[in-house]
Order: C-alpha cells, then sequence, then structure tokens
C-alpha cells in the first residue's frame, strides 16, 4: 500500500474518535501558549522602557482593564530601544562579531566534521553503529562540562602549554584562553557533533555503485569526490551548517567562559544587558534584533527538516 | 558491496574520536588528583569526592536539578509523542504549517531567546518563578526533540499491524496502546532519555526561569566555574558524566535488544502465516 493511500483510509478512522481532536489540540495549545505568545511579549516589552519597578519596565499591560487600559498602554510605547541599538557601538559589534564568528566556525566545523562522518560512512558495516555511538556519547554528556573542560587545557598553565613546552615546541607559554581562537575551538568541539550525524546519514546512503562506474570511467578519485559524492552529501552539509550556525549566532556559555574581554558576542549582550544592567526592555529589543537575523536561516532549515521527513515517508 | 577502510579514513575517525573525548578524558583522571593545584599531578585521591558529599548547597541543587529533569522529560515525552502522532497519522489539518514550525524553531533557537521570552512571559502572567517555571520551560524545549525522534519511528514502522486491530473491531485508543505504543517504544525511551539529559545539562534557560530558591546543578558549576577550576568541579563532572554513560549505553543496550525480539517474533509470525 503507498504512503498516500495509507493516510487516506486510516486517517479519518482515527479522528472519528471522539476525543481524536485533542491529539493535536494539546501539544498545539502548549507550544502556542509557551512558545509562540512569548514572542509577542517580547515584542511588546522591546517597546517599553526601563523603569525601576517590578517589574522593572512601564507600561505594564493589565490585560483585564479593558480596551482602554490596554490602547492607554500602547501610546506610550516607543522605539527608544531599537534607536539606542543603533547609536551604542557595542550592538553593532556584537551582531557583527557574532555573525562572523558563526560563519567562520561553521566552516571550521564542516571542515573537521566531513572528514570524520566520511571515515565512518566508508567503515565496515559492523563498525559503523560502534562508531555513530561513539559520536553521540559525548553530545549527552553535560555542554558546560565539555566547555569547562578546555579551560584547563587551554590557560597559560594548562596542558597543552605544559605539553609543548616539555617537547620544546614553544618557550613561552600562548595565550589561548580568553581569546577568539580559545571561542573557535569550543564551539567546533561543542557543535562537532551537530555536523557529524547528518553528513554521516547523507553519506552513508551514497550508492557505491556510482563511485564505481565513476571509476570505471577513468576519474581519478579525488575528482570523483568532487563530482559525485560530495554533490550527493549536499542535503547533510546543508542540515549541519544550519544546525551549527544558528544557534553559535546566540551562544552565550562557550564566548563567555572562553572568551576574553574583546569578545563581544550577542549571545553575551543580551545576558549582560538582562542579569548585570537589569534593562529587561533594552534585552527584549536585542533578542528581537537577532530574531529578525535568524529568521530566514531558520524558516530556510524548517523547510528542508519538512521536505526530508516527508520524503522519508 | 562491503566498504574498505583506507588510512585515510581510519585515521580521519581516531582524529576525529580523540578530539572528541581527550577534554572529557582529562576531567575524569584530575579529579582524582591529590594536587589543589587542577594541572600538576599530585598523585591519586578521591578525597575531592568526599568534600562533595559535605556539600549542601551543591547537593540542594543537585536534587532540584533531579526532579525538574525527572518531572519535565515525562511531560514533554507525552505532549511530544502526541505532536508527532499528530504530525504522521493526522495528514492536512487546519495549521499544520504552524505546527511543524513551532517543532522544528526551539530545536536551533538560540537559548538566550527562549529564556528571556519565556521569563517575560511568566511575569506577564504573574507567575511565581522557580522550581515550577524552570520545568514549564523545560517541558516546551524538550518536547520538540522528543517529537522529531518519535516521528521518524513512526514514519518508518510497518502499519499493518494497526490496521488488522482496528479492522478487528480494536478501538483506536485501545489500538494504540497495545499496538502502536509497544512498537515505537525504543523512540519513545530515546525521546524521554534526550529530554531528560537536555533538563540536565541546561544553563541559560534555567537562569532566566528560575526564582529564589531553585537553583540547579549547572547554575551552581557554572558560577564556580567563572571563579577557576577547582577539583570539587572536576568530581561532580566526572560523576556526571559517569551517570550518562552507564544510562545512555544501558538505555542503547535494551532498545537493541528489543529489536532483536521484535525481528524475531516478525520473521516467525512470517513463516507460520
Amino acid at each position: 500500500m503507498t504512503a498516500a493511500a495509507d493516510t487516506a483510509t486510516s486517517a479519518p478512522r482515527q479522528r472519528s474518535h471522539p476525543f481524536g481532536w485533542l491529539v493535536v489540540a494539546i501539544p498545539y495549545a502548549w507550544l502556542a501558549v509557551l512558545f509562540l505568545v512569548p514572542f509577542a511579549i517580547v515584542v511588546k516589552i522591546s517597546l517599553s522602557t526601563a523603569a525601576i519597578a517590578q517589574p522593572p519596565y512601564t507600561p505594564v499591560i493589565d490585560i483585564f482593564g479593558g480596551i482602554g487600559a490596554i490602547t492607554a498602554a500602547v501610546r506610550q510605547f516607543a522605539i527608544d530601544n531599537y534607536v539606542f541599538l543603533t547609536e551604542d557601538s557595542l550592538y553593532w559589534r556584537s551582531y557583527l562579531q557574532s555573525l562572523e564568528i558563526a560563519v567562520v566556525s561553521t566552516f571550521l566545523t564542516l571542515l573537521v566534521g566531513y572528514p570524520v562522518a566520511y571515515g565512518m560512512a566508508r567503515s565496515s558495516r559492523a563498525m559503523r553503529p560502534i562508531l555513530l555511538m561513539l559520536v553521540i556519547l559525548p553530545f549527552w554528556t553535560s555542554f558546560l562540562i565539555r566547555v569547562y573542560a578546555w579551560i584547563g587545557i587551554l590557560k597559560k598553565e594548562g596542558l597543552l602549554n605544559q605539553l609543548l613546552l616539555s617537547i620544546g615546541v614553544i618557550h613561552e607559554p600562548l595565550t589561548i584562553l580568553n581569546t577568539n581562537l580559545a571561542v573557535y575551538i569550543g564551539i567546533v568541539y561543542s557543535y562537532l557533533p551537530f555536523m557529524v550525524l547528518p553528513l554521516y546519514a547523507a553519506l552513508e546512503k551514497l550508492d557505491d555503485t556510482l563511485l564505481e562506474a565513476a571509476q570505471d570511467l577513468g576519474c581519478p578519485p579525488i575528482k570523483a569526490f568532487w563530482k559525485v559524492t560530495f554533490p550527493l552529501s549536499l542535503p547533510g552539509v546543508v542540515a549541519g551548517c544550519f544546525l551549527v550556525f544558528i544557534p553559535v549566532t546566540g551562544e552565550f556559555v562557550i564566548p563567555d567562559l572562553l572568551g576574553g574581554t574583546d569578545t563581544v558576542m550577542i549571545g553575551k549582550t543580551l545576558w549582560n544587558e538582562f542579569f548585570a544592567n537589569r534593562d529587561w526592555p533594552l534585552a527584549s529589543a536585542v533578542a528581537v534584533v537577532l530574531l529578525i537575523l535568524l529568521v530566514v536561516p531558520i524558516v530556510v532549515f524548517q523547510n528542508q527538516e519538512r521536505k526530508q521527513q516527508e520524503k522519508e515517508g | 558491496m562491503e566498504r574498505r577502510a583506507s588510512w585515510f579514513n581510519v585515521t580521519a575517525v581516531a582524529l576525529g574520536l580523540a578530539f572528541l573525548y581527550l577534554p572529557i578524558v582529562l576531567v575524569v583522571i584530575f579529579s582524582f588528583n591529590a594536587s589543589r593545584l587542577v594541572t600538576v599531578w599530585g598523585g591519586f585521591s578521591t578525597k575531592w569526592y568526599a568534600s562533595l558529599l559535605q556539600n549542601e548547597a551543591l547537593l540542594d541543587a543537585a536534587w532540584v536539578t533531579l526532579r525538574v529533569a525527572l518531572i519535565s522529560a515525562t511531560a514533554a515525552t507525552v505532549l511530544g509523542t502526541l505532536a508527532a502522532i499528530a504530525l504522521v497519522r493526522y495528514g492536512n489539518f487546519r495549521g499544520r504549517t504552524l505546527f511543524s514550525g513551532m517543532i522544528y524553531a526551539p530545536l536551533v533557537m538560540p537559548d538566550v531567546i527562549t529564556g528571556l521570552s519565556l521569563l517575560l512571559l511568566f511575569v506577564a502572567v504573574g507567575l511565581d518563578r522557580g522550581f515550577w517555571t524552570i520545568v514549564l520551560a523545560h517541558i516546551t524545549l524538550s518536547m520538540c526533540y522528543v517529537t522529531v525522534v518519535v516521528q521518524s519511528r513512526l514514519i518508518t514502522f510497518d502499519r499493518s499491524v494497526e490496521e488488522a486491530a482496528l479492522d478487528l473491531g480494536c478501538p483506536p485508543f485501545r489500538t494504540f496502546f497495545v499496538i502502536t505504543l509497544p512498537l515505537i517504544a525504543p523512540a519513545v525511551v530515546a525521546g524521554w532519555m534526550l529530554a531528560f539529559t537536555l533538563s540536565l545539562d541546561d544553563l541559560v534557560i534555567a537562569s532566566f526561569t528560575t526564582g529564589p530558591g531553585a537553583t540547579t546543578l549547572p547554575m551552581k558549576i557554572y558560577s564556580q566555574v567563572r571563579l577557576g577550576v577547582t577539583p570539587e568541579i572536576n568530581a561532580i563532572c566526572t560523576i556526571l558524566i559517569g551517570l550518562v554513560t552507564v544510562g545512555v549505553t544501558g538505555a542503547s543496550i535494551f532498545t537493541k535488544r528489543r529489536e532483536v525480539e521484535r525481528r524475531r517474533a516478525e520473521r516467525m509470525a512470517a513463516a507460520n502465516p
């Protein structure tokens, strides 16, 4: 039976159950209230003004105060926060540096992840599940722990410097921790499984006969890779890059723990605005602009995922 | 065709795995270091583990984290499984595009945005922030991961058994619990574990949504890490790494065994129609 006929015959039957609609309604309502509505609130508060009060912004909309109270509050909305974001160079630099770090580190993660995924996909059938498990396992251990581990390695009296000094490669300890280099290392390390898994999924499906055909026709292996393997693995490359790029742009933990004072990423700026300066409206404005930057990649990623799911279905 | 392992492939995988594991292994090794200097080896000792047991604040945080993770993972698994069924079995219901958008967006949404927006929601509706607001936030985040895991299982499994039960007059509700759920169980278990670890792991969203009195373990670790690397943190991290390793390998052996049993049962059913 084909998939289309399948849904056509049985979907109505399942829906005929008196409570069947709840299967859709419950998660739908949950996500609407806890995922969609909060964004509307962020936008609303980004238009408010910071105040020394509880909650620390004004106006506070009284949703039970009727239309009059709401329109009165709306009249107090101002775009001051957004104007401020364009005036202070800190925010400009944060957004630009976040994008720069995200682009470069996505590329680096692809560079490191591709050979690993390729090697896994080319290994023997018995080895593949074991290797897959080994790549997934670190992903289950705490993100914070994995970032923390690098502090001990990269700091001035850390293990990397000790090793390099003892074998005589360097004579002065290197300063790596609290620089952008440390941030790159931390990102590539933490996000590597996100890159390797979709790449592996694409490479594993690759039909070997295509490569054999290329070989038989006299195509050298490296050319065959660029003409056959790489183009066919593109869905994995795209998925992996999105899975790395989008969250890295808003990353907070890695630049905070491994970066230096000149590493200004937007996630860290937002965090400081919220926790150190307690300026909730400005933090909301920072979040709205970040979301606008990411909305295109997020929508493209979703469409990609949906298409992938439907193709498999 | 069996693929041959070339030296390039073997090196690539070996280097990749070394890169992934070396930092974690070092944390584990240095948690047994007798010296207070974290990077100088001063002999084997388990004293940092003993001092952990004296640390009330840390044990409290661990207990809070564990309860948050258990409750939120369980709720997220129920909601996420429902959402997966909705996406796979309910065809093109109204608002499906928005629904699948809300499922995939949280997977890549930066934590700072999710955390801030949920906090502002809790403040707007006047909810007291603390334990339960972290739970709500974690359910929302991890249910989407559960959906993706369960969805891929629902898409691939053979529906004929389910159809047979329905044709024989088994009510849909019962069919789900007797036929469908056991068949998708490995994915549901995997989804629960993923939700559990996501909750155990989360620093940013919990920091935004918490209130006075509810400090989770990542928040505690984070505030100590900012003061510097200490052997105690290495010890906590080692315990967490150990728990996760045991849990994940245990679960994967369990699901593998079930898979083998299921295949055998299917083969027998096919052989004796």
